[in-house]
């Protein structure tokens, strides 16, 4: 007993040292594995508050930015609105079965990063706002990511510019389908693998989601094709993403909550078994 | 004694407010990002027991994760770091650590140029390494390690010399 109570104090620096490395080991394994950091991440209120602060001093140098953004978004609706307008104005659309699936939310942008491999902006909605997990967060040019961890006022993002991330999307102009992954390389960029090598994939292409993943509505807009290669096997295609969305430069974003998801995923699991 | 702990504890709160604030957000050629708040650990008091220098780099380490979202990185590295600083501190300076009469504000800038290089190298090779986490990206890593520690290098360096020279 002595023998060991003087060997730990013997060697207490390098027992503490193995210990708090153990624990840090312990957390980056955790953060690779998981699709979410469970014990360290951004959304709490001290480094929510940080951020915050910064952030409304920070806003006020892209005034000028954001406001063509929305300007440009305006416009775009406005047409969508005429055009929906005539074409629509004989048809008698019956309210009791159209209804609105999603539910948008705005948020700004407190912390945004891009070049680390796995990549998480901070938000300044959180649960309070009723956001949770697994909710698509867009901007009016395109995709941004997932919604990872929440905290009362403030959510972290799981960017697409990620490892870990995986989203499902398609052709705009066929049906053929893939998934988003990111090589960690150009935020420019994002992947488009396991693509049929039966689809018409031509340079220049929007490359729009799927749809068939219960986060996202179907054709949201993406990025355009780049390039594309076929794979080592021969049977699917790579596909180079050149995204619509400057991803190192986001202010505000819309959250979209699908309000079927839970019954999606219900019926999916149940016929699964 | 009550001074050198408001010392280090001003500078711990400065640079981690500076590094998540203003360092991991400059993206030089959209990459590469200085972590200056190993600075922190650089110039803890060498008197001190080892023991707090370790806790005091994990807390360090753990609160920028927390707010770079990069799960322990920067923990395990800074703590690694300060584990390790002796061997640094012993061939930087020889004979001074050994007194234990260096102070950093009057030593050689040699021996600090190379004290900072050899544990910026370092720490930013675990950083990178496990940030990675895949040893198939092996140059991605050293790619990484070798233009951060650069900027960080330049940076410590001249905020050390600044910094020093306002006190006399």
């Amino acid at each position: 007993m002595q023998q060991i109570i003087n060997f730990v104090i013997k060697n207490k620096t390098f027992l503490l040292f193995l210990f708090l490395f153990s624990i840090g080991l312990a957390l980056t394994i955790q953060s690779h594995s998981y699709h979410r950091s469970k014990f360290i991440n951004s959304a709490n209120a001290l480094s929510g508050g940080v951020y915050g602060t910064v952030n409304s001093i920070d806003k006020y140098f892209d005034l000028e930015q954001e406001n063509e953004i929305l300007a440009e978004e305006n416009r775009r609706l406005r047409e969508q609105l005429f055009n929906s307008l005539n074409s629509k104005s004989n048809t008698i659309i019956d309210t009791l079965i159209s209804k609105e699936n999603y539910r948008i939310t705005t948020a700004d942008v407190y912390k945004n990063s891009y070049s680390l491999t796995n990549n998480h902006l901070t938000i300044n909605k959180g649960k309070n706002d009723s956001i949770k997990q697994d909710f698509g967060v867009i901007t009016s040019k395109g995709i941004v990511g997932i919604i990872n961890n929440t905290s009362k006022n403030y959510a972290t993002v799981l960017s697409i510019l990620s490892k870990k991330s995986r989203i499902n999307a398609k052709l705009k102009h066929s049906n053929h389908i893939g998934s988003l992954t990111w090589n960690g390389k150009s935020p420019e960029f994002v992947q488009l693998i396991d693509v049929s090598k039966f689809a018409p994939v031509k340079v220049g292409d929007t490359i729009v989601t799927g749809g068939q993943s219960s986060i996202f509505p179907k054709g949201i807009n993406i990025g355009s094709i780049e390039s594309f290669e076929t794979d080592i096997s021969g049977d699917t295609y790579t596909i180079q993403v050149k995204l619509f969305n400057d991803m190192t430069n986001i202010g505000t974003i819309y959250i979209l909550e699908n309000r079927d998801r839970n019954e999606i995923l219900k019926l999916q699991s149940s016929s699964n078994e | 004694m009550n001074s050198a702990l408001g010392i280090n504890s001003i500078r711990f709160i400065l640079l981690l407010l500076v590094q998540v604030i203003v360092c991991s957000h400059i993206n030089f050629l959209g990459y590469i990002n200085p972590y200056i708040y190993i600075i922190f650990i650089f110039l803890f008091p060498i008197r001190e027991e080892r023991l707090i220098l370790l806790i005091t780099s994990f807390l360090l380490g753990i609160l920028v994760d927390m707010f770079l979202d990069s799960g322990g990185v920067h923990a395990a590295a800074s703590v690694l770091l300060a584990y390790a600083r002796p061997i640094f501190l012993k061939t930087s300076f020889g004979m001074l650590y050994e007194h234990q009469s260096i102070k950093f504000s009057n030593t050689e800038l040699g021996s600090l140029i190379t004290y900072i290089t050899l544990g910026t190298l370092t720490h930013h090779l675990i950083l990178f390494s496990l940030e990675v986490f895949n040893i198939s990206s092996i140059l991605l890593i050293l790619k990484k390690t070798l233009f951060s520690s650069i900027f960080t290098i330049i940076l410590c360096i001249l905020i050390i010399i600044l910094f020093s020279r306002n006190k006399k």
